[in-house]
């Protein structure tokens, strides 16, 4: 369990930037549910709660998510579940149980950047950005790539498009860590594909995808440009698969990404 | 740190440590159908409703309950014991220790899906592990309950 | 029958289901000290020095003990009768620690955060040693897991510690070697099964204070009041009849409680101190630092004729008791007992091998307590050998089980009381669809198929397990039972109550039960190898009977007519020539005013010389993912025969319940130490019990055989319900794939790399 000798609840966004510069060693609280592992003894601590960061608003271009906004907020959105074939919701509802979804916060989720997030991955083959404190709004894959640390993230946009998405996943118990998972999109041509569970963070596969977006639909190889992903990306063991198992069922659900995408038009 | 809100109803106002979780101060305001199962936020049997949602008391800091509504299986004796009877009928009311969590997470559910197929249960109810029942008894009475409390 | 055989709901039912405080944690008084332990980082280290001079000065410290505080008299935690057939190979607190996670100093303190802040402030120095970590290398290895020279033996179990062998054990029927020479077809397999953990929802804990008379009374979260009241006497070395032992409802125990395990603590700190104390085991000390079901290695051999006739069973290896031997020569005595008799066609048949020391957890009992483990090993070779033969396994099966009245080589002449096997197999069949989709079914890259398995176990510990019942009638006219028997959760309570309510004819409201304070309580061994419904019950049924007898002839004392002549139905006496008639209230109030009476009461005591074996046919249906292994288990069907059924309801509970644990042990639960010791698998995150979606259908019958034995024809049920899913799944997955796993768990990942071996598709 974690100690925390002095907790700050700032009541706007103004007043927590200035915490952070004058503290800038100050814990952020999420949903906690990390945190909770550990036994991290914690000098100051900020709650956000009175920041006005628990909703999901959308305008006609853009969702915008609150950092404190739960995972399931998130799973129920209609707005945000409409779209994309659902990924979001699909990718959310795998983690724990409703009641662990109704304490965990997508900002701390994300700015965590943990590599069994099944989070991550569908919002990286989404045009997702997000917004920090100090260090600005950018998309999500140059926040994933930067060394951030002692920021505040505080809002996640995901811009409003047509396209189609599919997230997979492969576990063994049905409320574990996922051993491995995949996420595919298609915004007109432009295909991502994204592997996560490495075990290590999410990550764009680059060549599968520019291979892909060249592709005409009917000449898509799923199967090639998976094997491909599954060349180009890295992987390791640990306790829940090895690094061969975790590399030959990256091709299958990258592969049954693709086609799911596929199938959606 | 001073807290106030509202316990089953009634007003609370109680001193928390900053990393007091709920679970801990609840027990020790003598509620003691919480019980804490794990220590991974993975069991659901501290489950209590904050407002009208069902969420894991061990992973909720106390602090964040201030202002708001809380309730624990104390504060809805009737329709839990509604619920507990239908499960005793079954036979699927074992050790009891994962109780008090499912029931406030079953009664949540009925509040808030109209309908539900078998798997939208089995979602629903994800988070609350049993180890005595093999879970087919507990769906057999919730099944039963919604039916009832349909009509 | 009015009461046994109906679905009674439990008696504590709708109390325990709606939150009513009445477990161990509940029952604390305020000023109760929270007592945490410090616990070793190493698997295998001698204490060198060990500083407590800062923890002790933290303000709200009460009580620091180290190995040097605590008595030199060794002692088991193992859950048996006296003389238990266990190593008394454990102190409170011992110089050496043996398992990472091994109690190394007790701390009392006003509250936890006391306590634990005290905990990080003693200074451990360890010389650290090369543990044993492998059950296959334990023996001669060069540590030796209990050097001291203090250990003791009740009974002859082939302890040999100095090469870590905490138990040896062989049983040997006809000429082996001689008899496999003539087989037409023998098969040969080795398999691995893991350290499952019991993981019952409540964990271990324990509350302590002196009442009155300066006794301790030890309120405890346990499966057996009366052996822990035995443990701590000689553990504290303090009388026996200064020490009560009391049962609270308890969150589960599934044979983890089975073991003394944090009873001593609270209880040492309690004398100590003077104070109450009480304390909790977290759910990561529950893991690593209580007790699991034995890993085993085990190789079969099994030899068959041409036409399918089993003729030899060869069961050799070797279990892992872990640091301490509590349960470990029973454990490895059950794989044996609970296989070899189900195949009697055989001429030869052979179990034997060793219980080895290593420096993990300690293995206890969990629930099948080796029959688990040897159900998965056999059944698995038997669904080998029919391969091998090129025969149906359920056909292999019903040619070579054994019946009802029929006896196997192991039993030596014994016959079989009761048994509905065959016809369990059969219904099992028809509802799974054997015919058709036996062995697979493909389909759009998936593949489903279906796999089989059976089971026994016992009723009790013959010649051993022996309890006694109290049923008295109170001033009022109504029952109070009285048994030591230990319902955790089972509902054990509820169906003693049927029978006595069947015996008394007489309305269950009528009936208190007290059970399971070992002040008040006539003795049980409490409620493990399946014991209470078959020799606890049978005690209150003759209590009972006793008791009736006794109300009938004090109704024909007071109505002055022969007893024969009185007809009693459960709430008077009545003499049909005459017409008197005296109820039992008045019979009640007759035995409580007054001269020269005597209060009624019946008392019985019930131990068998056999241990009538229930038996399962379990049946799974999988669907395998061939592009990454995953399993889903579509369906399980299980039919049972345990008797009797007391109560349906709760016997199909146990039922489900049961398989449940057997797929977890199949599929999920994986138990995992890194390369020091270190049990990595140590929370519901890691360590994965099936979650409601991990589990397809399961459809559970029974099929009543009558046990002459039990009461009112019953065996047991507890056990025998856990063993059939793994080697049901094992075999559903290879008629499937063709991947024969036999380590468990069985993951995608097995599977997959399996079948990337491809050692080609089984014969169809």
């Amino acid at each position: 369990m974690f100690t925390i000798d002095e907790l700050v609840q700032p009541e706007s966004l103004n007043e927590a930037a200035a915490i952070l510069t004058d503290s800038p060693e100050v814990v952020v609280l999420g949903g906690c549910g990390f945190l909770k592992l550990g036994s991290r003894r914690i000098g100051k601590a900020m709650d956000l709660s009175r920041c006005g960061l628990g909703s999901i608003e959308e305008n006609t271009e853009y969702i915008q998510i609150g950092a404190m906004a739960t995972l399931y907020d998130i799973e129920i959105n209609h707005s945000i579940n409409s779209l994309f074939n659902g990924i979001v919701s699909k990718g959310v509802g795998n983690i724990l149980g409703t009641q662990f979804r109704r304490c965990a916060t997508i900002g701390a989720s994300v700015y965590s950047k943990y590599g069994f997030s099944d989070i991550i991955p569908t919002l990286m083959v989404l045009d997702t950005e997000v917004e920090l404190l100090q260090n600005g709004r950018m998309p999500l894959k140059e926040f994933l790539d930067k060394p951030i640390t002692r920021d505040i993230l505080t809002n996640i946009f995901i811009k409003k498009d047509d396209r189609q998405a599919s997230y997979q996943n492969m576990r063994n118990a049905s409320a574990d860590f996922p051993i491995l998972n995949a996420a595919a999109s298609k915004a007109g041509n432009q295909w991502t594909v994204v592997v996560g569970a490495r075990p290590a963070r999410a990550q764009i596969a680059e060549e599968a995808s520019r291979q892909l977006s060249e592709m005409t639909e009917d000449t898509i190889d799923a199967g090639r440009i998976a094997a491909i992903a599954a060349q180009e990306l890295s992987f390791s063991g640990n306790n829940k698969a090895t690094a061969e198992y975790r590399q030959a069922i990256s091709q299958v659900l990258v592969k049954r990404a693709i086609e799911e995408v596929l199938s959606c038009k | 740190m001073q807290i106030d809100f509202i316990l089953n109803e009634n007003k609370c106002c109680i001193e928390v440590a900053p990393d007091e979780m709920l679970a801990d101060a609840l027990r020790k305001i003598g509620m003691l159908s919480i019980r804490q199962g794990c220590d991974t936020s993975c069991c659901g049997l501290c489950s209590v409703w904050l407002e009208r949602s069902p969420v894991l008391s061990c992973t909720i800091p106390a602090f964040r309950v201030h202002g708001k509504k809380v309730t624990t299986i104390e504060g809805v004796q009737t329709e839990a014991e509604k619920f507990a009877r239908i499960l005793a009928a079954e036979g699927a009311e074992q050790c009891g220790f994962c109780s008090p969590g499912f029931i406030m997470t079953v009664l949540a559910m009925k509040n808030e899906l109209q309908n539900p197929s078998d798997e939208a249960i089995q979602h629903y109810l994800a988070g609350n592990l049993c180890r005595c029942t093999g879970y087919m008894g507990q769906m057999r009475a919730v099944k039963t309950y919604l039916e009832v409390t349909a009509s | 029958m009015k009461w046994v055989g109906k679905s009674v709901p439990k008696i504590d039912g709708v109390a325990i289901a709606t939150g009513k405080p009445l477990y161990t944690e509940d029952m604390v008084v305020s000023g109760t000290l929270t007592v945490k332990l410090l616990r070793s980082p190493h698997a295998f280290a001698r204490i060198k020095t060990i500083d407590t001079v800062a923890a002790r000065a933290l303000p709200g410290v009460e009580c620091i003990l180290t190995y040097q505080d605590v008595p030199k008299v060794r002692f088991t935690t193992a859950g048996q009768s006296f003389p238990e057939p266990s190593p008394y190979d454990r102190l409170i607190l011992d110089e050496w620690v043996r398992y990472v996670g091994d109690e190394v100093a007790i701390v009392a303190a006003v509250d936890e955060k006391t306590a634990i802040a005290a905990m990080n402030l003693i200074r451990v120095e360890y010389e650290v040693l090369e543990p044993v970590l492998d059950l296959a290398t334990a023996i001669d290895h060069v540590s030796i897991v209990h050097p001291e020279h203090d250990v003791h033996c009740n009974v002859p179990i082939g302890l040999d510690k100095n090469r870590n062998i905490a138990s040896a054990y062989t049983v040997e029927h006809g000429d082996i070697e001689g008899e496999l020479a003539q087989c037409d077809v023998v098969v040969e397999e080795t398999y691995r099964t893991q350290a499952q953990a019991q993981a019952m929802m409540e964990t271990f804990r324990t509350f302590t204070q002196l009442d009155h008379a300066g006794r301790l009374v030890v309120i405890s979260s346990t499966q057996i009041p009366f052996h822990v009241r035995r443990q701590l006497a000689r553990a504290l070395q303090i009388p026996s009849t200064r020490i009560r032992v009391i049962k609270p409802r308890i969150g589960g125990g599934f044979g983890a409680k089975q073991t003394g395990v944090a009873e001593m603590y609270a209880a040492i700190v309690t004398l100590k101190t003077g104070k109450p104390a009480k304390i909790v085991y977290g759910r990561k000390e529950t893991f690593i630092a209580s007790n699991s079901r034995h890993a085993t290695e085990l190789t079969v051999r099994m030899g068959a004729t041409r036409d399918g006739i089993i003729r030899v069973i060869d069961i050799q290896g070797l279990s892992d008791t872990g640091a301490y031997g509590e349960h470990a020569p029973t454990v490895f005595f059950v794989i044996g007992d609970k296989t070899l008799p189900l195949y009697n066609k055989t001429k030869a048949v052979r179990f034997g091998g060793h219980a080895v020391y290593t420096n993990k957890q300690p293995g206890g009992a969990l629930r099948g307590y080796g029959a688990t483990q040897g159900t998965f090993v056999q059944e698995s070779t038997v669904n080998k050998l029919a391969e091998a033969l090129g025969m149906d396994p359920i056909e292999l099966r019903l040619k070579n089980l054994i019946q009802e009245g029929e006896t196997s080589l192991y039993y030596r002449g014994k016959k079989i009381g009761s048994s509905s096997l065959h016809r369990c197999i059969a219904r099992g069949k028809e509802l799974i669809g054997w015919n058709e989709k036996f062995p697979r079914i493909e389909k759009n890259g998936k593949v489903r198929a279906v796999g089989m398995a059976v089971t026994m176990q016992g009723s009790g510990i013959a010649n051993i397990d022996t309890a006694s019942a109290e049923i008295r009638l109170g001033d009022d006219g109504n029952y109070l039972l009285l048994v030591g028997s230990t319902d955790m959760g089972t509902g054990s309570d509820t169906i003693l109550l049927q029978m006595a309510a069947e015996v008394m004819n007489t309305s269950m409201d009528r009936f208190a039960i007290h059970a399971a304070d070992t002040d008040v309580s006539p003795f049980d061994p409490g409620s493990y190898a399946s014991s209470t419904t078959y020799v606890t019950g049978m005690a209150v049924k003759k209590a009972a009977e006793e008791l009736r007898g006794k109300i009938i002839a004090a109704a024909a004392q007071t109505l002055a007519v022969p007893a024969t002549e009185l007809d009693f139905d459960g709430d008077r006496c009545y003499h049909g020539p005459t017409g008197s008639e005296i109820s039992v209230p008045q019979i009640a109030v007759n035995s409580v005013v007054g001269p020269n009476l005597q209060q009624l009461s019946g008392y019985a005591t019930f131990g068998s010389p056999i241990s009538p074996p229930p038996y399962m046919a379990g049946f799974a249906e999988v669907e395998v993912d061939k592009a990454t292994g995953k399993v889903i288990l579509l369906d399980y069907v299980a039919v049972v025969d345990c008797g009797t059924v007391v109560n349906p309801n709760l016997a199909r509970v146990q039922t489900e319940g049961g398989i449940v644990q057997g797929i977890g042990m199949a599929l999920f639960e994986e138990v995992q130490y890194d390369s020091r010791g270190t049990l990595q698998s140590s929370s519901f995150m890691t360590y994965k019990i099936p979650g409601r979606q991990d589990i397809g259908q399961i459809r559970v019958e029974f099929i009543e055989s009558h046990e002459p034995t039990g009461p009112f024809g019953a065996k047991s049920i507890g056990e025998v319900v856990i063993n059939t899913p793994p080697p049901a799944i094992a075999a559903a997955v290879y008629n499937a794939v063709g991947v024969r796993i036999t380590d468990l768990p069985i993951t995608p990942e097995k599977i997959f790399m399996g079948m990337q071996s491809a050692q080609g598709k089984p014969e169809s």
